[in-house]
């Protein structure tokens, strides 16, 4: 890439090929589509709510790997059940 | 001791499957070992050709499996290397005309006699690559760092822990030094990073290469060549030897790399 490029903050064509592979291994490798997992995330909002009430909104969900493994990570964050009595006391 | 089999394939076409061949034949063969190598790109064969024996040919693969000719009458032996031998593909017919438990029988009669068979893969992972793989020992991935030949690569590794064939063993090819210094290329440790298997090569781009093929005498004759040599050091390691790789940036990470890989194993 030449020094122009650089200087107006263009990425590396070489990142960009390998932030794209990663991406498309993962696909390739769990046969999960991005689609899929944002329907995956719904289902697990959904069966998550009937029993504790979640931070939807800080909710994070992905596929990451290990080697040439993969596992689904979800992080998410509870309600705490003080500060939700507290809301709806006011 | 029996030969060790080793399939060369990649999944993509076009990344050297056939060009790795030849030139660990005749690196392995120079280096005194009793080498085999089986073109298994029936219907396209091109083996021939790169290692310079294509007015030699009589019979080929196809010939052997029917049963038309025995195997030894199938081996043409090098212009140059008496323990180098090739079985070419057949061109005339189609890839199904050979079977993995006929490459299995082949593979048998030959293992007592050589000390390498060399099996080139066709691209793809139908039934040819089935073949291909069907008797090997050990199989090596070949890649350029490329977005398309990675994925292939990637698609052909994952069927390989599949059908538990041991793990793959990856060859990094045409990979260009100056490219990868401005960060236009993927370096070693990005193709190493994406498909997490064991490196044990990276060969440089090289002009010499399409020299050599032109002139049908693998560039592994070729003393001067960086790929030459790149081959020849893959040869070693096939031998169990430790070979460091060719510092081809001037950092030397990935030999770093390749030893924070096989630690975590």
């Amino acid at each position: 890439m030449s020094f122009l490029d650089r200087l107006f903050g263009k990425k590396a064509s070489a990142d960009s090929a390998k932030e794209r592979l990663q991406l498309v291994l993962i696909h390739d490798r769990t046969n999960l589509t991005p689609a899929e997992l944002d329907s995956l995330r719904d289902d697990l909002i959904a069966t998550i709510s009937r029993h504790v009430e979640i931070d939807v909104q800080a909710m994070r969900i992905g596929v990451e790997h290990d080697g040439r493994s993969q596992r689904l990570v979800a992080d998410i964050p509870i309600k705490s059940a003080a500060r939700r009595r507290a809301k709806k006391s006011k | 001791m029996p030969a060790q089999v080793l399939t060369i394939t990649s999944g993509k076409g076009g990344v050297g499957k056939t060009t790795a061949v030849a030139n660990l034949a005749v690196a392995l063969a120079s280096d005194g070992s009793k080498v085999v190598c089986i073109d298994g790109d029936i219907g396209l064969r091109n083996l021939d050709v790169i290692l310079g024996l294509e007015n030699r040919i009589v019979y080929d693969i196809v010939d052997v499996i029917e049963g038309r000719c025995r195997l030894r009458q199938a081996m043409i032996r090098d212009k140059h290397l008496p323990e180098l031998y090739l079985i070419p593909a057949a061109q005339t017919r189609d890839k199904n005309a050979v079977s993995p438990s006929d490459m299995n029988r082949l593979i048998k009669d030959l293992r007592p006699d050589y000390d390498f068979v060399l099996i080139d893969s066709p691209a793809g992972i139908e039934r040819g690559f089935r073949n291909a793989i069907a008797a090997a020992d050990r199989v090596l991935v070949i890649t350029n760092p490329e977005v398309s030949a990675v994925r292939d690569a990637d698609r052909v590794i994952g069927i390989l822990e599949a059908e538990e064939k041991g793990p793959a063993a990856l060859i990094i090819n045409r990979l260009n030094p100056t490219l990868v210094k401005n960060h236009d290329m993927l370096s070693a440790d990005d193709v190493l990073d994406l498909l997490a298997v064991e490196l044990i090569g990276i060969v440089p781009e090289d002009e010499n290469v399409i020299i050599s093929s032109n002139r049908g005498a693998p560039v592994a004759y070729d003393m001067k060549s960086r790929a030459g040599q790149a081959f020849r050091n893959i040869a070693r390691r096939l031998k169990g030897e430790q070979v460091p790789f060719l510092d081809l940036d001037h950092k030397g990470s990935v030999w770093d790399r390749i030893q924070r890989l096989a630690g975590r194993k």
